[in-house]
């Protein structure tokens, strides 16, 4: 009866080559790959050094202006505006200029990255019920899956850096925008459609001239949120050598200053802030057309 | 079957919902009903033998309850909707036979459509939609929203016009309006439209024939006035006995024919029974003449013929058509 209080489990001999094989069979892909997958990667990682430096060099105020623009472009709202300003001159009083500008960095490429690959894979994903079978438990282990634990094979084929940090935040961030496209494809009247097709248009003209424009609200939920969980993923990726805001709040972890951790924290609170509310606007805008039309 | 021109024909129609629709096909063929066969192979019987002759430049009306088949009839014309077996002719071109980029052309150009809920694309301006005036619809009551259906239909040029319910869900005097405005763009436009409804009041009103559709099946298909005066069966005979005789039986229906002229006024053929009633009453006694458009006299209405005529008939059994 030892079966029935103990869990007959492997041997403890065989379970341990068996985590060696694992591990000798990545290590192994990973020296005769690394490299080619690190040159896949090498322009990703110029453009992403080169954005950062973009950042960091242009003088402050310019810096500042170009965000005031977009967020004026994105919510036309004057508290947005104003709140913005504040919020930008305050993270640099407290002299976390170049960490928030690395951040701001990343995370714009980041959402780019997410957007084009995510939108693909979920107009992918409305078109076939089997697409979507497929794609939804990868996303569900993408989204419930420990980061700590993919950081791990991402590190040993790519090492500590940008590049690795980024598809970190990407892997974390991708599955709204993903979802979101899906959902907001699918959840178009289908009477619209059928008025569509009464009218002889083809796949693409009902993809592009309707069902795209209908789900637009949805899928910028998506964008929304893609770019909050990219700000969250921020702590976690600077542990394998992203720069940012989330270099000193390890360091404050690690050394117990609260003070340190909290300025960097809030400052990331702040960019998620300003980031939720200017694309929000952005959506609620977009849908003028479901309430009287009128702006 | 008629002088006139004949621009769509349906053939022997029958369309199945659910799986295995060959075995059911053949079940319906031999004459299982509706309800045994959504029993015995959980198949949904939409349309069963449906043959219809619609003419050129007429409005044919196609009337039936919910579930009947009305909307699933209308859906093939356009192949929205793809038969389980059967023909339809446009024009003598088999549509059933058309690639999915013929249909598309098929659709683009000979064909447009005007649904019950309007279908409008919301994220498009009324120009957009149609190429007037920049409102988007939510911004417009539901008259005006079905204008620019409408108005979307019309805009492709196509020579059939599909309306599926397409007043249905406005309220009464607006809905008067939309009819008497399509009545108008025939007039001035003259094109093949097949308009849906369960209104027989609309049917009669705007329809130069009416089918009628029941669980999938053609119970009539007719001359309105046929359809008043000659019930195919008793299921028709409840659809039409409350309707307001006197003001849609025309007197062509009633007459008795003669080519002499009687001793009362003359009346058009097309009147209809209450206004000859209004002629007649200032002497009953004398039968009115009657005389068709071209000015010829074709018969007499005595006011027994009136009362016979307000009569509601009795079904007339196995006769659909005609």
């Amino acid at each position: 009866m030892d079966w029935f209080f103990n869990f007959p489990s492997m041997e403890r001999n065989d379970l341990r080559e068996f985590k060696k094989s694992v591990d000798f069979t990545f290590t192994d892909f990973t020296r005769s790959y690394g490299a080619d997958i690190e040159g896949f990667f090498e322009p990703l990682l110029m453009f992403l050094v080169w954005f950062e430096k973009f950042f960091i060099n242009t003088p402050w105020p310019l810096i500042i202006l170009l965000i005031l623009v977009f967020a004026w472009f994105g919510s036309r709202s004057i508290s947005v505006l104003v709140g913005t300003l504040i919020s930008f001159l305050t993270i640099g009083y407290f002299g976390m200029w170049e960490d928030t500008m690395s951040t701001l960095a990343i995370i714009l490429v980041a959402t780019f990255l997410c957007i084009s690959i995510g939108i693909p894979m979920g107009i992918a994903m409305a078109r076939s019920n089997k697409v979507q079978a497929l794609i939804v438990p990868v996303l569900d282990v993408m989204q419930t899956i420990p980061s700590f634990v993919y950081l791990i094979p991402v590190v040993m084929l790519l090492g500590i850096g940008k590049v690795p940090g980024l598809i970190a935040v990407c892997i974390y961030a991708i599955p709204p925008i993903v979802r979101l496209t899906n959902l907001g494809i699918r959840l178009v009247d289908k009477d619209v459609l059928e008025a569509a097709d009464s009218f002889g248009a083809n796949y693409w003209q009902k993809l592009f001239g309707v069902q795209m424009p209908l789900a637009l609200p949805t899928i910028f939920a998506g964008v929304n949120q893609t770019i909050m969980m990219a700000l969250a993923m921020v702590v976690i990726a600077s542990m394998i050598g992203v720069k940012g805001l989330g270099l000193p709040v390890l360091r404050a972890i690690s050394n117990q200053y609260l003070a340190l951790g909290l300025m960097n924290g809030l400052a990331i609170v702040v960019l998620a802030i300003i980031f939720d509310r200017v694309t929000q606007k952005f959506g609620l805008r977009m849908q003028k057309y479901r309430n009287d039309g009128k702006d | 079957m008629s002088k006139d021109d004949i621009l769509i024909k349906v053939n022997q129609l029958y369309k199945i919902f659910g799986d295995n629709t060959n075995e059911a096909l053949n079940l319906v063929k031999d004459g299982m009903g509706k309800d045994e066969l959504l029993e015995k192979c959980n198949c949904v019987l939409g349309l069963n033998k449906i043959n219809l002759d619609i003419r050129k430049a007429k409005i044919q009306v196609v009337m039936g309850l919910s579930g009947s088949g009305k909307s699933t009839l209308i859906r093939h014309l356009n192949r929205l909707i793809e038969p389980t077996s059967g023909e339809i002719l446009v024009n003598n071109q088999d549509i059933l036979s058309l690639s999915q980029k013929e249909l598309i052309q098929f659709r683009q150009n000979n064909m447009s459509m005007v649904f019950q809920k309007f279908a409008l694309f919301p994220h498009k301006t009324v120009l957009q939609n149609v190429g007037y005036e920049t409102y988007y619809p939510g911004q417009l009551s539901g008259g005006m929203q079905q204008r620019v259906g409408l108005a979307r239909a019309l805009a492709t040029d196509a020579e059939i016009l599909l309306m599926d319910e397409a007043f249905s869900a406005l309220d009464p005097l607006i809905r008067s309006e939309m009819q008497n405005i399509l009545l108008d763009l025939q007039n001035e436009l003259h094109k093949t439209i097949i308009f849906i409804t369960h209104d027989l009041d609309e049917a009669l009103k705007i329809g130069d024939r009416i089918a009628i559709l029941r669980d999938g099946s053609m119970v009539q298909d007719s001359d309105p006035q046929k359809i008043i005066m000659q019930p195919a069966d008793d299921y028709v005979s409840d659809f039409i006995k409350d309707i307001n005789r006197a003001r849609v039986i025309q007197a062509k229906s009633i007459m008795t024919p003669t080519n002499s002229k009687s001793t009362g006024p003359v009346v058009q053929e097309n009147m209809v029974l209450e206004d000859i009633l209004q002629i007649m009453s200032d002497s009953p006694s004398k039968p009115v003449t009657i005389e068709n458009t071209k000015g010829k006299i074709t018969g007499k209405i005595e006011m027994t013929n009136l009362i016979e005529g307000m009569k509601r008939p009795k079904s007339q059994g196995t006769n659909i058509t005609g």
